[in-house]
């Protein structure tokens, strides 16, 4: 079974780590992400929230800036895992919990999943400038 | 077990909020911050036993307030009581806890404690001291560290900066939009001012760490103005130019040009959120100081080496913010532009004009020098860098200029 763990925590909280302590809790998340192995699927780890426009689908689309929810906790992030039953899915959540304590993970199975058709390869994806572009 | 880098990072995050919340309650800098402290100190042993709350900063501004009235009420007993609109809105304890957790004050909160600390009547020097201090909260001898002042100083400074916004009577209501807008100018100026002074500092770590705490109180700012322009440009101003720390200095800490730095050592993250906050900022098209000079940072960050660097571009923005904020030093910086795009004659008639104001600047006539020698003018070209060694505010700046001569005398 598809799962989806989506990671809320507190933005402002978390983009103010230092660099070690950012680090630090990364490390620890490798070594989850490690042990998960065949279990862990896609996932991405989201810039701040300060940084997201929305598309409002009304009748006549308009684009504004943010999410505003005035909520205390934002998406993060997200994983995809595949395991068993709900069960397995809270036991990677637990495991998640303990490399980087604070927020909350929801754990939502997935009704369709569309694979990267994108990168042959296995590599980490950090976020790169593209090449050029004028502003 | 609670990890205490965790809880540490939680009191820091949540601080601004706290003590933004704690003075709506007390209305008094110093009570609202010893009020913080003494509950960051029971957040230490309760966090640690009981693991972290769900909201760290509703527990902070619970526990805190309770520390304060408690101390208010043991002060009462020797001294008369406070007057009662210090403490008149303090007793319905229900409401105001359901207020604190749907996060409604938030908002006006922070502003505040952001208004009070960039307040007009303080100078720029003040203003940093006090939000590094109050918002940040950086302890006195960081501070000091951070500004090259003794620790006595910095209290000093802090302490009439209190002292000054205390006898301003500041209103705590929100101010209306016009004066906000004034004043939402004068924090993003003072965010700015402190980034420029960790900027500025080489790669002094201690300095170096007021950028991170001016980019920490921008987002701040942002999460306040989510849909103003010019905040998204100053955020993503400093986020560019961070992110280029790993390359700017040698290993013997000299400094290394934009053009001669290895740009894969640029912190990736940092330049992907510049550049989204820049161009949701020019959609707008409300352009101001900071898009523009952040634009000119996406720029230098979106070439891939220093070659691809699209000078026509760099040079358009510069002319941009020369119309919106004409300066001496603008046109400088844009005659560097100019040279590349149009040769070094260009850029010297650029700048001709700005001998007399720019006979002080060390810039001037180091960058003057450095036309003079691609037009072949080498006499002239020395004595320029002669006279920027003159004015050189620091070793490493008077060594930049040392090795353009050294060049000149080698390829004599």
């Amino acid at each position: 079974m598809l799962y989806a763990i989506l990671c809320y925590n507190d933005e402002d909280l978390v983009w103010s780590w230092t660099k070690e302590e950012d680090d630090a809790v990364m490390g620890r998340l490798a070594v989850v992400h490690e042990r998960l192995g065949e279990k862990l699927g896609p996932a991405a780890r989201l810039l701040p929230t300060t940084a997201a426009t929305t598309l409002r689908k009304s009748s006549e689309p308009i684009v504004i800036d943010g999410p505003f929810a005035e909520t205390k906790e934002q998406l993060l992030g997200f994983y995809v895992i595949e395991v068993e039953n709900l069960d397995a899915a809270l036991d990677v959540a637990h495991q998640l919990t303990a490399a980087n304590p604070g927020g909350a993970y929801e754990i939502r199975p997935i009704a369709l999943f569309l694979p990267d058709k994108r990168v042959p390869d296995k590599r980490v994806i950090e976020q790169r400038a593209p090449e050029k572009r004028v502003p | 077990m609670t990890d205490l880098a965790w809880i540490n990072s939680a009191i820091i995050g949540a601080r601004p909020q706290a003590i933004g919340a704690l003075l709506r309650y007390f209305r008094d800098l110093d009570t609202a911050e010893e009020a913080f402290q003494e509950a960051a100190l029971r957040a230490l042993k309760n966090w640690v036993a009981n693991g972290p709350p769900r909201d760290p900063a509703a527990w902070l501004i619970l526990v805190g307030r309770n520390a304060a009235l408690d101390n208010l009420r043991k002060q009462a007993k020797h001294t008369d009581l406070p007057p009662e609109e210090l403490i008149s809105d303090l007793d319905d304890t229900e409401t105001s806890l359901a207020e604190r957790l749907d996060g409604s004050h938030y908002r006006d909160d922070v502003l505040r404690l952001l208004f009070i600390c960039c307040h007009p009547d303080l100078p720029a020097t003040q203003q940093i001291a006090l939000a590094l201090r109050i918002i940040s909260g950086l302890s006195v001898v960081q501070i000091a560290r951070a500004f090259l002042v003794s620790e006595a100083a910095m209290e000093q400074r802090i302490t009439r900066a209190k002292a000054r916004v205390a006898a301003a009577q500041v209103p705590f209501e929100t101010p209306g939009p016009a004066e906000r807008a004034e004043r939402v100018g004068v924090v993003a100026a003072m965010i700015y001012l402190l980034f420029n002074e960790g900027y500025s500092a080489g790669d002094d770590a201690a300095r170096g760490a007021l950028c991170d705490e001016a980019i920490r109180l921008a987002r701040l700012l942002l999460r306040l103005f989510q849909t103003e322009p010019e905040i998204m440009g100053l955020t993503a101003l400093m986020l560019l130019q961070h992110a280029r720390l790993p390359a700017r200095f040698d290993a013997a800490g000299e400094g290394i040009l934009l053009e001669d730095q290895d740009r894969t050592r640029w912190n990736s993250k940092l330049i992907a959120e510049g550049l989204a906050l820049i161009d949701k900022a020019i959609r707008h098209n409300r352009p101001g100081p900071y898009q523009i000079q952040a634009a000119i940072a996406a720029t230098h960050s979106r070439a891939g080496r220093a070659e691809d660097t699209d000078w026509a571009g760099i040079d358009a923005l510069y002319a941009a913010l020369e119309r919106l904020q004409p300066s001496p030093v603008v046109t400088l910086n844009r005659a560097v532009a100019t040279a590349k795009v149009h040769g070094p004659e260009a850029a010297l008639r650029m700048i001709a004009p700005l001998e007399e104001r720019l006979s002080g600047y060390f810039h001037y006539f180091g960058a003057r020098g450095a036309f003079l020698v691609q037009c072949g003018r080498i006499a002239e070209a020395r004595a320029d860098f002669d006279r920027a060694i003159a004015l050189a505010n620091t070793p490493a700046e008077a060594a930049h200029i040392r090795r353009h001569l050294d060049r000149l005398a080698r390829s004599a």
